[in-house]
Order: C-alpha cells, then sequence, then structure tokens
C-alpha cells in the first residue's frame, strides 16, 4: 500500500516532450484503462494539463510499477523511453501526499497561485472515479488536497494578487471604480495587447465600448468585435468626455493623447475620474497627464512594476502555504496508519466481546435461579457464536489482499469501529 | 449603574480599537468578527447607559459635556453600523472607532453629575435640537473617516506604489460616494439643527439668535459644508479635494463641538 506519483512537470520536461505525453480526448481514458491493468498497480488517476502530465497511483511494489509505468509512457506515446529518463519524476509515500498538496494548492505551478490546477486535478480524479479506477486511498487524498487547497487560499493572499499586465489593470480599475459594468471605455488603436486588455475588461463587466483607430475601417471592425461602436480617430478627445476607461497602443511614435485634450475633457466631465492605460512602446499617452486631478495613467512600465510585486507578494504567501502543507501531511499521515488492519482486528474483537459481555450479564440477570452449569452452556454459546460472526471478517482482514485497505475501511464504517471519530474531516 | 455601564462601554470600545489599528497591520476574517462583536457589545451598554440616565434625569441625557460627547459617540457608532450593513466596507472600523474612543475617553474623564436643567430649558426642543445635531455631526465624523481613507487610497493609486493598505482599502468611487452621502445626510441635519436651535432659543429665551459662540461656530459649520456641496456639484471637485475639505469641516465641527466650550464663553453649557 504504496502511494505514489509518477509524472514531468514544466520544470523538468520542455513543452515539445509535455505535447507528447498528453493525455488528450480518448486518449486519457485509453491510457488510463492500460494503467490499470498493470498488475502491480490498484489505483490510479492520470492528470494532463499543459504544464503537466502526472499518474497518481496506489501500488504494491514501487520500482516495479514505476519501471512499468515507464515503460507504458514510452509505447504509448511512441517516444524512446531514454528520453524519459531526466524529465520522469518519481515520488512515493509521503512525499508523493506533500507533492499532490503540493499541486493542489498551486504551489508547483508556473505561475504559483493560479486557480485553474485544483478543478484540473478534481476533473481527473473524478474521471478516474466514474471508470473505477481510483479506491478508498486515492478518493480519500483527493477529498483531502482539495481541502488543503481551499485552507491555502483562504489563510493566505497566494492567489490574490493579478500577475499579468491585463489582470493587473483589471484590478487596478477595480480599485478606482469598483464595479466596471456601467463604464464606458474607449480603446485608441488596435495593438494586440489592448486587445486582450480590452477583452479582460469585457469580461468584468465594461459594456460601453468605444474604438478609435487610425484607419477608420479597421476600427470598425475592432468596434464589431466588441459589439461597440467606431469613433473617427480626430474625434476621439470628444470621446474623452464620456470615457471612464481609457486603453492606448496606437503604434505612433509621439503622444497621442496630450495633457491639454485629458484637461479640456476633465472639465466637460466635471471631474469624474479616468484610468488611463498606456500599452504602446514608445509611449503613446503624454505621462504629465497622471499630475491631473482624478487621472490615473499607468504605462507599460508601471503595470510591470505592480505585477512584479505581486509576485513577491505571492512568493511571500507561498512560505505560509508550505507550513499548512506540511501541516496537513501530519494529518493524512495519521488517517493512513489508521488504515492498517491490525487495529481494526483489535477494535472488531472488542466490540464483539463487549456486547457479548453485556447481553449475558442481562441475561443471568432475568434468570437469576439459573445453574452453574447452565451458565457455562450459555456462555459457551455466546462465545462460539460471536467467533463465527467474527470469523470471516477477521481472515478476510489478515490476508493481504488487494483490497484489504478497501475492507478495513468497510468493516470500520459497518461495525461502526470509528467510535468518536465519526464525521470528522 | 449607569456608571458602571458606561465604564464597561468604554472598555469594549477601547478594545474594539485596539483590534482595528491591529488590523490594519494583518487582517483576516476573524479579527474583524471579534471586532464587530466587541463594538456591538459595547454599543448595547452604551444605550442602556444612556437610556438609564435619560429615566434619572427625566431628560434628554445631552445636557453637559459628559453626555453630549457619549451621546455623539453613540451617533457616530450607529452611523458605523448602518455604513457597514449598506456598503461592507472593509477597514472603516480601523478609522472611526479611534475617533468614537478618544471622543468617549474624554467624556468619562469629564464631571458626570446628572445636570438639574433650568425650567426654561425644559422643553422636547431639547431632544430634537441635540439629536438633530449630534446626527448631523456623526455624519460628517464618518465623512471624515471616508475622506482620510480616500486620501491614502488615492495616494496608493496615484503614486503607483500599490503595497500598504492598497488592496484592504475599498475603491477611490466607493470611499467618494461614502464621503459624498454622508454629508447630504449630515448637511440637513445640521440645518435643521440650527433653525429648531433659533425656535428653541425663541420660545426659552425670547430670541432666535444671540451671537452666542456656539450659534455663530455652528454657522461657520454649516457654511463649510454647504461649500462642500456647492462645488462638487458646480465645478465637480470630488474625490481627493472633497476629501480633503471634509477633514476641514470634521476639524470645525469638533472645535464648535470641544474648543468653543474651552476657549469661549455662551449659554451652551457644551
Amino acid at each position: 500500500m504504496k502511494i505514489v506519483v509518477v509524472g514531468l512537470n514544466h520544470k523538468t520536461a520542455d513543452v515539445e516532450l509535455r505535447e507528447k505525453l498528453a493525455f488528450n480526448g480518448p486518449r486519457l481514458e485509453e491510457g488510463l484503462l492500460r494503467i490499470k491493468e498493470i498488475p502491480e498497480i490498484r489505483e490510479a488517476a492520470i492528470l494532463s494539463t499543459c504544464n503537466r502530465v502526472e499518474i497518481y497511483l496506489q501500488v504494491r511494489d514501487v520500482q516495479k510499477a514505476y519501471a512499468a509505468v515507464k515503460a507504458f509512457l514510452a509505447h504509448f506515446f511512441e517516444i524512446r523511453i531514454e528520453s524519459l529518463d531526466s524529465s520522469l519524476y518519481l515520488h512515493e509515500g509521503m512525499t508523493a501526499v506533500k507533492h499532490i498538496f503540493r499541486v493542489a494548492s498551486s504551489l508547483d505551478s508556473m505561475v504559483v497561485g493560479e486557480p485553474q490546477i485544483l478543478g484540473q486535478l478534481k476533473d481527473a480524479f473524478d474521471f478516474a472515479l466514474e471508470r473505477k479506477a481510483t479506491g478508498v486511498l486515492l478518493n480519500r487524498l483527493l477529498k483531502k488536497s482539495i481541502s488543503v487547497a481551499k485552507r491555502v487560499r483562504t489563510e493566505t493572499r497566494i492567489a490574490e494578487n493579478a500577475v499579468s499586465i491585463s489582470f493587473a489593470a483589471v484590478e487596478l480599475a477595480r480599485k478606482i471604480f469598483t464595479d466596471l459594468s456601467g463604464k464606458s471605455f474607449l480603446l485608441l488603436g488596435a495593438g494586440e495587447m489592448a486587445e486582450l486588455a480590452a477583452k479582460h475588461m469585457m469580461t468584468n463587466g465594461v459594456k460601453d465600448i468605444m474604438v478609435a483607430n487610425r484607419t477608420y475601417e479597421r476600427g470598425c471592425e475592432l468596434a464589431r468585435e466588441f459589439e461597440g461602436r467606431p469613433v473617427r480617430f480626430e474625434e476621439f478627445p470628444d470621446a474623452l468626455v464620456h470615457t471612464d476607461i481609457v486603453i492606448c497602443s496606437t503604434g505612433a511614435s509621439t503622444f497621442v493623447l496630450r495633457r491639454e485634450h485629458m484637461q479640456k475633457a476633465m472639465r466637460e466631465r466635471k471631474q469624474k475620474p479616468v484610468f488611463i492605460i498606456d500599452i504602446s512602446v514608445p509611449r503613446n499617452v503624454d505621462p504629465a497627464i497622471n499630475d491631473l486631478e482624478n487621472v490615473y495613467l499607468y504605462d507599460v512600465d508601471d503595470l510591470r512594476g505592480v505585477v512584479d510585486t505581486n509576485i513577491t507578494e505571492r512568493q511571500k504567501e507561498a512560505t505560509k502555504a508550505e507550513t499548512i502543507v506540511e501541516e496537513e501531511i501530519e494529518t493524512f499521515r495519521k488517517w493512513l496508519s489508521s488504515l492498517d488492519s491490525v487495529p481494526t482486528l483489535i477494535a472488531l474483537r472488542e466490540k464483539a466481546e463487549a456486547i457479548r459481555r453485556d447481553e449475558l450479564e442481562r441475561f443471568f440477570n432475568r434468570f437469576p435461579a439459573m445453574g452453574e452449569k447452565e451458565r457455562k452452556a450459555v456462555e459457551g454459546l455466546a462465545s462460539s457464536i460471536m467467533n463465527k460472526l467474527i470469523h470471516a471478517p477477521t481472515v478476510a482482514l489478515k490476508d493481504e489482499a488487494e483490497d484489504r485497505d478497501m475492507l478495513t475501511e468497510v468493516i470500520k464504517r459497518l461495525y461502526n469501529l470509528n467510535g468518536e471519530d465519526d464525521g470528522k474531516e | 449603574m449607569e456608571t458602571i455601564l458606561f465604564e464597561l462601554a468604554l472598555t469594549f470600545y477601547f478594545a474594539a480599537t485596539i483590534v482595528c489599528v491591529l488590523e490594519l497591520f494583518k487582517g483576516t476574517r476573524t479579527t474583524s468578527r471579534i471586532m464587530f462583536s466587541l463594538v456591538a457589545a459595547g454599543f448595547v451598554l452604551h444605550t442602556l447607559n444612556i437610556v438609564a440616565r435619560y429615566f434619572i434625569s427625566g431628560h434628554m441625557p445631552t445636557a453637559n459635556m459628559h453626555e453630549a460627547s457619549s451621546f455623539f459617540s453613540w451617533c457616530i457608532v450607529l452611523l458605523f453600523f448602518f455604513l457597514e450593513y449598506r456598503y461592507k466596507v472593509g477597514l472603516l472600523g480601523s478609522f472611526i472607532m479611534p475617533v468614537v474612543f478618544i471622543m468617549m475617553l474624554t467624556s468619562s474623564m469629564l464631571p458626570r453629575r446628572i445636570e438639574q436643567l433650568s425650567p426654561v430649558l425644559q422643553s422636547s426642543w431639547l431632544m430634537i435640537h441635540t439629536v438633530l445635531a449630534f446626527v448631523g455631526d456623526a455624519a460628517f465624523a464618518m465623512a471624515f473617516g471616508a475622506g482620510v481613507m480616500y486620501l491614502m487610497q488615492e495616494h496608493y493609486v496615484k503614486s503607483k506604489h500599490l503595497g500598504g493598505l492598497f488592496r484592504r482599502l475599498p475603491s477611490l468611487q466607493i470611499l467618494d460616494e461614502i464621503n459624498y452621502k454622508l454629508i447630504t445626510i449630515g448637511f440637513p441635519f445640521l440645518t435643521l439643527a440650527i433653525i429648531t436651535g433659533a425656535i428653541w432659543a425663541e420660545n426659552a429665551l425670547g430670541r432666535f439668535w444671540r451671537w452666542d459662540p456656539k450659534e455663530v461656530w455652528s454657522l461657520i459649520t454649516w457654511f463649510i459644508y454647504a461649500l462642500v456641496l456647492h462645488v462638487r456639484l458646480t465645478l465637480g471637485w470630488r474625490g481627493k479635494r472633497a476629501a480633503i475639505l471634509s477633514i476641514l469641516g470634521f476639524c470645525v465641527v469638533l472645535f464648535t463641538f470641544f474648543g468653543v466650550n474651552l476657549l469661549l464663553k455662551g449659554y451652551h453649557s457644551f
């Protein structure tokens, strides 16, 4: 009964190899079934994302299972087995548990704290569960990983700060305007970055969108794409009066949006705040605009600065998260050791004994006149019923069978042997 | 009995203030929950104290400085709960509870005797006038808190140093909105307080207006907040300027409340 992780990720394998090893669509099901067929392996789940391919296993013999899985991967994806040597890692026992906890909590991700990985992990295990590839141990491990990830999420700020420029822009906009849904938005120019930022703004609720581009036709095209309206480029200073957020990326070599434009617009809009994002290099917005009241101008370097501090912030939070992971490993270890069948055997026998004693006592109290000989006979009868009843489960638990962990768990639940531990977790 | 209630309320507010200040450095959901329970406990005791004084004296307990600053604080806490319920603004407590605590502490150091009001002043105008005045002042106090928060947040965004409290302070728009709303609440209350004060003075003393220092400074306060609203609506003085003005305005409120009594003599006993 060993938990094992075999896999590779963005740190150990380049994208070329990761691509080759991706379990996509039907390959996932096929791969999972094939792995499950390996005799060494009792439980299995496969996680396949663009940054990692990992196989979670419960095995009898670690080295044999590892060799088998490695051979399987090479065969299944038609690559040379040596190419896996340097990139494939193997974690076993508590190290494997720790690894899964760290993956779930997004501590092992390329962008630490990114939230998608937990969902992907859940999907991977759900998929395996539906195909009956996982059992008590891996299911429990997944449940625990989710709760660890949630604890990390709530107790640290690991996922709080934006770590991409366009997310940082949205985050800032939220600190200026709260709710972006009622805000109007002007896209000045049509650079790729600007489009991306515009899309982020839209998914965050901005509805009223204007596009001003040098070539009017291209502007119209973009406006259609964003369900906004085109504005003639010469007329953009007038549009500023009704704009709360400006994203500028024109590719011009000088300042397109000048201080006078903004000054005039601010007067006309009665100083309602404006957030300007200048993504263009060289800059298209006069930096002096930031000195105007209620105007907040961020250029690419500013946003990059925000992102950098956010990343340092996340790393700080990550150390806190590691402590949480360590704590949780301890509780999982306790659960694992409770899975061992010996304590369950003892508990089962004790429970049966207790019942026998209680029932005999009640019986003798009801028939006090009973003679010594009869008493002995009744006691013998009770003992032999008890022993026969617990004989089969005892044998089953003692047997080194494949499903012993599951049986232990089942017997604990059927006979309610967990006592006060019930309902915990 | 009512003194014990007061002391207990003060103690709870003190504890809440400590938690509030700690929250600035490291806030979690737990600290804010603790802070709320402490403020709520203090508020209940405080309310009982005010009710008790009302029944002992037979009039609204706003007849001396002790009672007045206690009631002033009570109004601020009431508004604080209301704002929290309405806007769920993080950290507002950290900026307003210290004000409440200092006000209560001042109150605790002032003579606590229960005043026997001279018959001329005994009328329901006492309650109407003082409640209006303090609700108005409490709104200005909260606007002050929101103004300070605005200036901090504006500084973070403008200077592009997004550290410190940037993440936990609410957005500029919300802070400005709260600031504005509070002044639009405070201003009519202040106006009505001045009007009812004049009517009461006419009834009790025979003259609407006597150029008493308290009256003069209340009028100055009124002009300041009238100006705040006016320039906001006409010139678009919002955000930073509105925040600065509301901070200045509250300083004048405090002077009208404490300073006038300490430095200038008039018939307002507080």
